[in-house]
């Protein structure tokens, strides 16, 4: 009786009376969900393009993010912080776009035709190869970065917001909002839709799959980059980082692998409920729901919805 | 009702009656000793023959005889173990499907390939693709020549939406489409590339008589009114014979007979294959 009470009715009593704890953890669940909706994000450009699970994305934000703190360490100093901001996130995302074009070439191409959990396996061993690389490059240490974001903290009538918050959630809008305009707007997005719905058919039109596979990837890296920037400016760049392409995947098992907006309302689900679940049914749990809530959630969602919310069905003929 | 085109016993192509006012030029596209092999089974035995400018070529035979695989040859899916392909002035050991495509050749599918997700509308831009070459910058803010282009050629697929009377659906998503439609739409976007010459796969595979009609109107008025060359698999041996020029005859990936429909018609091998006789 205490325990259904402790469940069902002691959280809600909570929230009603103390409103602004309420919602200030909303809103921290929103915001931490928006990194894990970018991070979702590249997973399902690279799916819906070419079927391919990219388990290499965590780790492409990593490296995103080392490169970019990297080359910040090899400017001049004398340089004004804004300059050096931009020469650096200039030469970061043509070194993602690079990356695109030789993951084409060396990993792609070779095995292109091959049953998709031999690609699957091909960017498990990316992930490790660019962990690697980066590690060789720029070092193990734990950086920071900082490129100038806002992290003062806003109060507003006695909710605290992160202002570095409300930025990643800016910068994610828009991102999606760029994004979405590509895609339906413009020849290139159309060619990556045609190529997503029907290969055979788009190579028939004189789409090449080759020139679309290094679009999708350039793509894939620099929204890991956003979020490589984002949780890097919140945590620091760690090797931990690549650690969160595993909780891309419950967002992606309840949002669909296949819809740009599952990606980002799974995301913000998952944020939202782990906060909230997290702090007003701390009495229950006891603390760390955080690693494992998202798991269950997608494992319910895995018994009811399968195709999650916004995914194809799968209707088969037999 | 589609006009019936007279095609005289014997007679050879272009040479036909009053009725058909084609021209009917030299080869432009030739295959030779073309061999396909998966693991061990040969799709493809050395099969050669040409299609000239501005007829209807069909490719028949019995299931399995690598009526289809000859297709995805000619537009680059498969690459032949042997033989050559002469086409644009040149010869190749192998197509490939840009380079294809680029070059004038379309194609439908025996399955529907369309894009599901997309409108009528979309589909058939798709087919202009190579026709739009405003590069990334400007296709990114899409305004200014991209825009300019992107009305051009929506004009154009506007012009193939009214001469297959798809105008009913063209905000319509492909995927809701009734059968007989999607077929109609994939034949959409193969003509939005204006093609040279048109590749089709059973383009009436599964349709009522009304549609069968229909669509032979289609393949009949492409080729007479644009002069497009067409390849054409088919099934309905009716339809095979009214439209086509000539035919070439597979069975078990060889050929076995090359000719006008009359000529086909009467060759023993093919009543052989079709009919069936003991293969020893």
């Amino acid at each position: 009786m205490e325990l259904i009470y402790a469940v069902l009715v002691q959280p809600f009593v909570d929230m009603y009376l103390d409103p602004l704890i309420f919602i200030e953890t909303v809103i921290k669940g929103l915001m931490a969900g928006v990194l894990y909706s970018l991070v979702a994000l590249g997973f399902v450009l690279i799916f819906k393009a070419s079927g391919v699970f990219n388990f290499a994305q965590g780790v492409m934000a990593l490296f995103a993010a080392l490169t970019l703190t990297g080359i910040m360490e090899y400017l001049p100093d004398g340089l004004p912080k804004w300059l050096s901001v931009i020469v650096a996130l200039g030469a970061t995302v043509v070194i993602m776009i690079l990356l695109a074009v030789i993951i084409e070439r060396v990993v792609l191409r070779p095995l292109v035709n091959q049953e998709l959990i031999i690609l699957f396996m091909a960017t498990l061993g990316l992930s490790y190869v660019l962990e690697g690389a980066g590690d060789l490059m720029w070092g193990s240490d734990v950086k920071v970065l900082d490129i100038g974001l806002p992290t003062d903290i806003w109060d507003i009538g006695g909710v605290y917001v992160e202002q570095l918050d409300v930025t990643a959630a800016v910068a994610a809008g828009s991102l999606v909002a760029v994004l979405a305009i590509f895609f339906t707007k413009t020849r290139i997005g159309r060619a990556l839709r045609a190529v997503a719905d029907d290969h055979q058919a788009a190579l028939s039109v004189g789409i090449s799959l080759q020139q679309i596979w290094v679009i999708v990837w350039s793509v894939a890296g620099i929204v890991a980059l956003v979020a490589g920037i984002m949780w890097g400016s919140k945590s620091g760049v760690q090797f931990s980082l690549s650690l969160i392409a595993l909780k891309a995947l419950p967002v992606l098992i309840l949002g669909g692998f296949t819809s740009i907006p599952g990606a980002i309302i799974g995301g913000l689900i998952i944020g939202l409920g782990e906060k909230v679940v997290e702090v007003f049914w701390y009495s229950v749990h006891g603390g760390a729901v955080e690693n494992w809530f998202a798991f269950m959630l997608a494992l319910a969602f895995l018994m009811f919805r399968p195709q999650g919310l916004f995914g194809d069905k799968i209707i088969e003929r037999v | 009702m589609a006009e019936a085109k007279v095609i005289e016993s014997g007679g050879s192509p272009g040479a036909s009656g009053s009725v058909d006012t084609r021209t009917i030029g030299a080869p432009v596209l030739a295959v030779e000793n073309i061999v396909v092999k998966f693991g061990g089974v040969t799709a493809i035995n050395d099969v050669s023959f040409d299609v000239r400018e501005g007829e209807i070529r069909a490719i028949i035979g019995p299931n399995g005889a690598g009526k289809s695989s000859m297709l995805n040859v000619l537009n680059g899916f498969y690459k032949p173990q042997t033989g050559k392909i002469h086409f644009a002035g040149e010869t190749f050991p192998s197509m490939d499907p840009h380079f294809a495509a680029s070059h004038g050749i379309a194609r439908t599918f025996q399955n529907i390939a369309l894009f599901r997700g997309m409108s009528t509308l979309d589909n058939l831009m798709t087919g202009r693709m190579l026709k739009m070459n405003r590069n990334f910058f400007w296709q990114c803010l899409y305004f200014g020549p991209a825009q300019k282009e992107e009305m051009e050629n929506r004009a154009h697929v506007e012009k193939v939406i009214d001469f297959l009377e798809i105008q009913p659906i063209r905000r319509t998503p492909v995927g809701r489409l009734p059968y007989g439609l999607q077929k109609r739409v994939e034949l959409g976007r193969a003509l939005a590339m204006d093609p040279d010459i048109l590749l089709l796969d059973e383009p009436m595979a599964g349709m009522n008589v009304e549609e069968k009609e229909d669509m032979s109107r289609f393949i009949m008025d492409v080729n007479e009114e644009f002069g497009t060359t067409v390849i054409l698999i088919e099934h309905d041996m009716g339809v095979v014979m009214d439209l086509s020029d000539r035919v070439v005859v597979l069975d078990y990936g060889v050929k076995i007979a090359d000719g006008t429909p009359d000529e086909v018609r009467a060759n023993q091998n093919v009543i052989d294959a079709y009919l069936g006789v003991s293969h020893d």
